[in-house]
């Protein structure tokens, strides 16, 4: 039985995974800013199977609190060997091109606060010997582009920082997960027209809990986003400079 | 990713969507909306074009089940089949499901649904404890029979016009496992089917016909009786009718494959195919309750124009003549469906001011969208509908008339003071004369 702490809990994607989880009786500390909303997620989860599931209010910014929160988690679970990392929000590029303390706040939700909270639980998974540290990023951080270079230069962090902290904890047993989803079918795309090329959240869960299990290192989700983000990361800077992606 | 909002496919505007994901979740600040389940309904009851569709389908975690009592409290986006996963491994089962598990509680409770267990049942209100209607000024009214009880009345058939509703709790039925007992019987007329459904309803917990209606002349009004009830727990059938894996339609094709031709192949083999004679047979609740299920998408048969459905109540009086005159009809029209269902429907009063379900028996049947040809069918069906002091299915249609409408409900000004004033349906504005969304 797993015991997994997952931060952004009330994400459509980490809840979808949360469920994946719960159905094969895992025991799962949540976290969240809305308390009310992760009760709901906690009540739903324990009927799905969960052998336990507790519930914490916090927002993701206060860096300094994650080696309370992963004790926490332990200490309630029993122990802890898997962590799921999956809160974000999408970057207003226009405004955040305007205004340095909006670019100071992105990167705090979605490149410090990962790798804050990497870091409590690499030294953690370390010392113990075993663990798995699952991290989402996005396909957005392969490659800086006009239209969200700001939530994917964050992206890019999280991806840079996950690969290394990866070949360091290896060698100890711990795994390092990355996840790059394509585009996924969740409030944060809400506004975006959909087409044939997005997901839902339940596939891409069932990705990323086989991936969890066989101990991989880098998940592109769906798996077409892996030939897609290399032929991008590939085009010349000569020809990439020109389009309007 | 998704495409037509409703599952009868015919053109319409393109919806605007927003989601509703959680139940803690205020509703947005639009003109027009109408909340969305899971696009289940064949016409426009679950349309808004020009508005706002409130997708609710998000709205899906379970919060309480009782495995002691069989009351289960869930959002209202969660769907039968949702219910079926977590409820029959404990001896539970929705009292009253309709012909496709992929629908939501949300959806069930709006449009009233029946199923195959009506005589004995009633339809969804009937087991329905309590739920929670948001409206779009804020205000949270707690609905049971005895709690904001008029509310109660006016969402049950409500069609989604008095608010979200955002979570319900109902009472499922006992059952011994997934597997159901009973006989598959042909008929070969429409007195046969009459006498069939009285001998039987008091034995059998589930009843229903399946019509042959490209039969004509002294074959009109065959078809085969299906009569079932939940088989104890001791009770097991083969284990590949239990694996059931759906299939589905990958494309749509660029006609339909529906026609004359097909149809009456089609249900010759069906009619005089081995299995439609047997008695004491099993069958696992999925293609029991839910045989179109298995082929998911199946809609799409029907080609880019899309397809009705016409599903009316007859008063028990004269059905047996109203019936003979529609099949005689719909026969030469040779615009007839693969799946006419026939079944009776019991005494108890419906709960909602606009439920369908009343006592007779309802005829239900698809036809290809083409064009005026089709709607001039329809029309003539309705005739008949009317003059028989009948009422035609609101979550089936989307072409009666306003006039046709409101005599099939003549509650329904009672109703509208019920109505969100933001909310609001393509189906609602057709059936009351109004133009904006
Ligand atoms: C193969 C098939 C077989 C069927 N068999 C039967 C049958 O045997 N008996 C029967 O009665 N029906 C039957 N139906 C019709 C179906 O059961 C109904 O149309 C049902 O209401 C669809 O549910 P839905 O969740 O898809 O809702 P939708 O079709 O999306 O919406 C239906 C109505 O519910 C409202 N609604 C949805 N969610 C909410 C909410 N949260 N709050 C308030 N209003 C809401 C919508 O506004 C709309 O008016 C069948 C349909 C199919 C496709
Ligand atoms: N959807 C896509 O197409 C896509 C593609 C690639 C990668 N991703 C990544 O997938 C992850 C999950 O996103 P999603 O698509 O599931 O979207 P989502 O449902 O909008 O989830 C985002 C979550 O992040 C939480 N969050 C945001 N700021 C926070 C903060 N300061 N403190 C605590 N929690 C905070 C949100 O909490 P609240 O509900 O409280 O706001 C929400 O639960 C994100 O990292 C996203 O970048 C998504």
């Amino acid at each position: 039985m797993r015991r997994i702490l997952i931060m952004g809990a009330t994400s459509a994607i980490a809840e979808a995974t949360a469920r994946e989880f719960a159905a094969l009786g895992a025991a799962l500390f949540l976290v969240g800013r809305d308390s009310a909303r992760l009760s709901a997620i906690a009540d739903d989860l324990r009927l799905r199977g969960a052998s336990q599931v507790d519930t914490q209010v916090m927002d993701a910014r206060a860096l300094d609190d994650y080696p309370q929160l992963v004790d926490a988690a332990s200490a309630r679970l029993g122990g802890l060997d898997t962590a799921l990392i999956a809160h974000g929000t999408l970057t207003d590029q226009a405004a955040a091109q305007a205004s340095i303390a909006l670019l100071d706040d992105e990167f705090r939700v979605n490149a410090l606060s990962q790798m804050a909270l990497c870091t409590v639980l690499g030294n953690r998974f370390e010392a113990q010997g075993h663990g798995c540290i699952a991290v989402i990023s996005s396909v957005a951080g392969d490659r800086g582009r006009q239209s969200n270079y700001v939530y994917g230069a964050a992206k890019a962090a999280v991806t840079a920082f996950t690969s290394g902290l990866r070949q360091r904890l290896h060698p100890k047993g711990v795994v390092v997960l990355t996840i790059k989803p394509g585009f996924v079918d969740t409030p944060m795309t809400a506004t975006f027209r959909k087409g044939p090329l997005w997901a839902t959240p339940a596939q891409v869960a069932r990705t990323i809990v086989r991936a969890i299990q066989q101990r991989r290192a880098v998940l592109y989700t769906p798996w077409f986003w892996w030939p897609i983000m290399l032929i991008i990361r590939h085009l010349p800077e000569a020809l990439f400079r020109r389009l309007r992606l | 990713m998704r495409g037509s909002p409703s599952w009868g496919r015919l053109p319409g505007a393109e919806p605007q969507w927003l989601a509703i994901g959680s139940r803690h979740q205020a509703l947005p600040e639009r003109a027009s909306m109408l909340p969305w389940g899971n696009g289940r309904s064949y016409g426009d009851s679950c349309r808004n074009d020009g508005g706002v569709l409130l997708a609710a389908g998000a709205l899906d975690r379970y919060i309480a089940f009782d495995p002691a009592t069989g009351i289960i409290e869930v959002e209202a986006g969660v769907q039968l089949a949702a219910i079926i996963a977590l409820a029959l491994p404990h001896g539970w089962f929705p009292a009253v499901t309709p012909g496709t598990r992929w629908v939501t509680v949300g959806g069930c409770i709006a449009n009233d649904v029946h199923g195959k267990n009506h005589h004995r049942a009633g339809s969804f209100g009937h087991h329905l404890l309590d739920f929670e209607l948001l409206r779009s000024d804020g205000t949270v009214l707690h609905c049971s029979p005895t709690e904001h009880r008029d509310w109660f009345d006016a969402t049950i058939g409500g069609l989604g016009l008095t608010g979200l509703i955002r979570r319900a709790r109902m009472q499922l039925q006992r059952v011994g496992g997934p597997w159901l007992r009973g006989d598959s019987l042909r008929f070969g007329s429409l007195a046969e089917f009459f006498a069939l459904s009285a001998c039987s309803e008091p034995d059998y917990a589930y009843t229903v016909a399946w019509l042959d209606c490209s039969a004509s002349g002294r074959h009109r009004g065959r078809g085969i009786f299906l009569r079932a009830n939940h088989a104890p727990a001791t009770v097991a059938g083969p284990q590949q009718e239990a694996a059931g894996r759906a299939l589905r339609l990958p494309f749509t094709p660029p006609l339909s494959a529906v026609n004359r031709l097909s149809l009456r192949a089609f249900n010759t083999l069906y009619f005089h195919r081995p299995a439609a004679q047997a008695r004491e047979r099993l069958w696992h609740y999925r293609p029991f309750f839910y045989p179109l299920d298995a082929i998911a998408d199946w809609n799409r048969l029907y080609g880019p124009r899309g397809f009705y459905q016409y599903q009316c109540v007859l008063p028990a009086a004269d059905a047996e003549t109203v019936l003979d005159e529609m099949l005689a009809r719909i026969a030469a029209s040779g615009l007839g469906s693969f799946l006419v269902v026939l079944k009776t429907f019991g005494a108890q009063r419906s709960r909602g001011l606009l439920s369908f379900a009343r006592p007779g028996v309802t005829l239900a049947l698809d036809f290809p969208n083409r064009g005026a040809a089709t709607l001039a069918l329809l029309d003539a069906l309705d005739r008949l509908t009317l003059d028989a002091g009948g009422a035609v299915y609101p979550a089936k249609d989307a072409r009666m008339s306003a006039a046709a409408f409101q005599q099939y409900f003549p509650q329904w000004q009672a109703f509208a003071r019920y109505i969100d004033p933001k909310f609001s349906s393509s189906f609602w504005r057709r059936v009351t004369g109004s133009t904006t969304a």
